[in-house]
Order: structure tokens, then sequence, then C-alpha cells
């Protein structure tokens, strides 16, 4: 052990705090039994460890001595508000007997520490982006500025959702534990959605502020990887693949312009083989299963694109087969449209446009811009061009978005 | 992180408030402070005198006009000011939480803001005008 710098000292603990906070906050709160308290106690230790590693040298085990050191100041502070407040009294009593118990080792940590934070943070009682800000303070270890940041929100706004998240935590006494039997697959489902929301907000975000967005993808796959391996139920195995091939067509996404590439056109040699090797390999531990869900399919789905060395040799007769599962489970006139696109890459575009009409016909996605961009797609290939044109017209009055309407306009252009 | 926290009092309350509820509140407030000082979150602070201590200074007609009193008369004035160094806004929102002084008026918590920049252009500017 050897005494460091102040300033690299000061680094070391903001990257320890980063990589470790997560856990040790976690292992604080079941052994204090408090949110409230293991977060204080957390703040105290990483403040004891400014003070002491200059002198002490950085311990062999910084998460043990921060746990040790944690539970010890949450004593402490039990001990001197007791004069104040005799209520405390007898907590301050049940932990000072605590004491007397050998110093907490690394052996004191649970795995799972962390996926009853998760859980926690994820709970269906709090909104969803509450939860996200929640989890990525309390469990990837970002602080309230940087979460703003990435979210495009003011710092306020996040500190906010944040503080109502915990008194809803508190108030509603929302257990910390990962919940089992009959319970576990809405717990699940809440879980994985934020994950999910955490990933979309990272991801679709294709340009401008794009790098402070690109580290939500990234803590939404560290935590989908996280979950993976603390609770491989084959949905979490789905998402995290579905993720993981998403995020290997991130450099071909945008052109050299800052423009979106569609997926037919990206330069699949810029694709991530080993993100794609990694997620095809979840795909199929998942289906193995046969206990899979929507987010499986999806990775499906992108895996059978991934597979593709060419637009041209995509699989789309397999890609329909999967949006036909997907919707059998998860009925959507999104996916029926999206399924409506596959089928017209292997059966043609009247078998496509027959499936559209027929969506169209029944009052669905009228107004989304999407459907009629794509009926307009099929006909110009039908050569309707008059058809066609009615169609991308109809399209360009419904997108909201600039890049999709210069998409359009073009189209609309080359057909004369 | 530093944040600047301002800590509002009404002073017509605590005036009214009996000799021993007044020590409780002043004990509470030092001990909690005591507690921040030893886990290295209380970097400055003062505490102020009252309202009617204070000279209020504004330019007006291209001259400084001097008045007695604070800025604004309102119910709760400021009490006392403290720099807290915190992890992040949520940090500091939960320390000031624990504040007692919370118990008798607001406070209002402010990010620190990094002028390094502003101060390094501006010494840029001067020394440019220095030179010519």
């Amino acid at each position: 052990m050897s005494a460091p710098a102040p300033t690299d000292l000061r680094a070391r603990l903001d990257a320890i705090y980063r990589t470790e906070g997560g856990r040790v906050l976690a292992t604080l709160i079941r052994l204090l039994g408090d949110f409230d308290r293991a977060e204080d106690a957390m703040q105290d230790a990483f403040n004891a460890a400014l003070k002491r590693w200059p002198v002490e040298g950085i311990p062999h085990n910084p998460r043990a001595w921060l746990i040790s050191a944690g539970r010890f100041k949450a004593i402490d502070a039990m001990r001197r508000r007791v004069r104040f407040d005799a209520a405390h009294e007898d907590i301050a009593q049940s932990l000072h007997g605590q004491e007397a118990a050998p110093a907490v080792d690394a052996g004191d940590e649970l795995p799972d520490d962390r996926l009853k934070l998760i859980f926690t943070c994820c709970h269906p009682a709090l909104a969803a982006d509450a939860s996200a800000a929640l989890t990525l303070r309390e469990v990837c270890g970002l602080t309230t500025e940087e979460i703003a940041r990435a979210f495009l929100a003011s710092a306020p706004t996040i500190a906010q959702r944040i503080v109502r998240a915990k008194a809803k935590i508190r108030d509603e006494r929302i257990p910390y534990q990962v919940p089992s039997g009959p319970e576990l697959p809405a717990r699940m489902n809440a879980v994985l959605a934020v994950i999910y929301l955490l990933f979309n907000e990272g991801y679709a975000a294709s340009s401008g502020a794009s790098l402070t967005r690109t580290e939500l993808s990234d803590e939404a796959i560290r935590l989908g990887r996280l979950v993976a391996e603390l609770l491989p139920e084959p949905e979490v195995l789905g998402l995290l693949a579905l993720m993981l091939l998403h995020e290997s067509r991130r450099a071909a996404r945008v052109g050299a312009d800052g423009e979106l590439v569609l997926l037919e056109q990206q330069d699949r040699s810029r694709w991530n083989q080993a993100l794609i090797r990694d997620g095809i390999a979840l795909v199929e531990r998942a289906l193995a299963t046969r206990r899979f869900g929507p987010y499986t399919l999806q990775a499906a789905i992108a895996a059978v694109h991934a597979e593709a060395r060419t637009a041209d040799e995509t699989d789309w007769r397999q890609i329909s087969a999967l949006y036909a599962a997907l919707l059998a489970m998860q009925p959507s006139p999104v996916i029926e449209l999206n399924r409506a696109a596959a089928v017209a890459m292997h059966e043609g575009p009247a078998a496509g446009l027959a499936l559209i009409d027929a969506l169209l016909a029944r009052g669905e996605l009228r107004n989304y811009h999407l459907a009629h961009a794509a009926r307009a797609d099929l006909l110009r290939r039908l050569e309707r061009g008059a058809d066609a044109r009615a169609a991308y017209k109809e399209a360009l009055q419904l997108t909201k978005s600039e890049p999709e309407r210069r998409f359009l306009e073009k189209r609309l252009r080359e057909l004369g | 992180m530093k944040y600047i926290c301002l800590g509002y009092i009404d002073h017509d309350a605590f005036a009214a408030m009996s000799e021993a509820e007044q020590h409780a509140m002043i004990d509470a407030c030092c001990a909690y402070d005591d507690e921040l000082k030893a886990n290295g979150h209380f970097i400055g602070g003062e505490g102020l005198q009252p309202p009617n201590t204070a000279m209020s200074l504004r330019y007006a007609n291209g001259k400084v006009v001097v008045t007695d009193g604070p800025f604004a008369e309102t119910k709760e004035q400021l009490g006392g000011i403290m720099i807290l160094e915190a992890r992040d806004l949520n940090h500091a929102v939960d320390l000031i939480s624990k504040h007692p002084g919370a118990k008798y008026g607001p406070w209002e918590i402010r990010p620190a803001a990094d002028l390094t920049e502003m101060v390094r252009e501006s010494e840029a500017r001067r020394a440019a005008k220095g030179k010519r």
C-alpha cells in the first residue's frame, strides 16, 4: 500500500464510485435496512476514504473497506442523533449490538444485493422516467447533473424526480427484495421496460448531443448484462441480445452528412461483429428455453438482419414468421405493419399491400406516416405512379421529422 | 461539487418562540453543522444579523444610491448561507433536508458556477488592452 497524491486519489475515488458505488449501496441497504440511511452511510464512507486513504494508502479491497466504513459511520450517526431524538434510540441500540460482529469483509456482500436494488428502483409503483433516473443514480453511480445532461433535462427536474421516487419508496414501504413466484414476471417486466427505455433514449438520438446520449445506451447494456448474470431469465437474455444487436449497427446508422441511414442502405462492413456474435448467442439461448417473450422475438428479428451479409440476402421469410409469432404474443398494428413490409419482401409487393390496406380499412394507423410511406413504396414497386404519389403526399402531411420529410420528398421527385 | 445553500427564516416567528424552544432549535442546528463539518461537507458559511441591520445599494441615474434596510421586505428573510460540498444536487438536497433549520424556514440550493473560463477570458481581454 502506498499513499497516493490527493488529485490522483480524487480521480481514483470517482472511478470507484462509478464502478463500485452501486454494490456498496446495495449491501449497505441490506445491512442497515433503510435506503436513506444507507445512502448517507455510503457518502460518509467515501468522505472517510478521501481523508484516510492519503495517509493509510488505498486498501486491497476498496469495496469491502467502504462497506465496513459505511456501516460504522451509520452507527456513529445514529448515536449522535439519539441525543436529539429518542425515537432513534432503539435503532441505535440494535446497531450497537452489531458492532461486536467482526469487520465486514468481501464475503459479507451478497451478489443479489444489487439485483434487489434494481428491483427497488424499478418498482412498478414508480413512474418509468423516475425509475430510470433513480436507477442511473443509485445503481450506475451517475450524478444528478450527469443524468440531466443525458436526458436533455434540467438538473432540478431530475433531482425532483429522484426525491419523489425516494419518498415513494419510503412512504409505501416498497420492500428491498427480489420478488419471487407469481410476482416475478410482472416485476421483471418493469425492470426490463426501464432498461429498454434507457437504451432507446441513448440510441434514438443520432446527432447533436449524441456523445452524452451514447452513455445512456452503454449504461442500459451494462445493466442488462448485470441482470442477465444474476437472473438469466429468457426475456432478460432476449432484451440484452436486442440491445447488443442494435448497438452493433451504431457506426453504420449515421452517414457522413449526419443523416440517418436506413437498414438496407447501411455499410454492413461497419457493423460490430463481436456484438453480433454475443447477441446471436444470447438469442439462441433464450429461444432454446421455449419460455421466451417479445424481447427475444424482436432480438431474433434483429439477428436475422445481422446474419445477412447484404440486404438482398436477408431471409425475409423467417422475418415474417417471427413477426407473426410476435403478433400472436403482443397484438399491435405497428407490428402488423412491420410484418406486411417483410411479407412484401418475399411474397411480392401485392401481398404486402393487401395486408396494409386491410389494416387501414380497419381504421388502424390512418394517421401514422410510416403506414402511408410503406404503402407508397409498395405502390411505387407495383408501378402505380399516381397512387404512389398520393400515398407519399399523405405521409408527408403526417410526418413531423425533418430527415423523414427530406426522404419522402426525394422519393416523390423520383416518381416525376 | 460546491453548492451554495441559502437558509431563510421568519424572524418574527423566531422571536415569538419561548427561550427554551429557541435554545433547542439553535442547539439542533449547531449539532447538525458539526456533523456536516466532521464529514467534510461544510466548506464555509455564516449566519446573518437580522434584516434591520442591512444596507442596500443600487445604481440609479449614474449614481450609487444607498438606502437602509434589506433589498426586499418579505416575511421570510435570508438568515444564513452555507457552502456545501456534495456529490451531486440530490446529495445536497438530502443533506439540507436533515438540517433542523429546514423546519423553521425554506432553503434554496444552487450549484456554484464555475467561472474559471470567464475569468480567464477576462484576463486575456484586460492583458490585450494593457498592451495597446
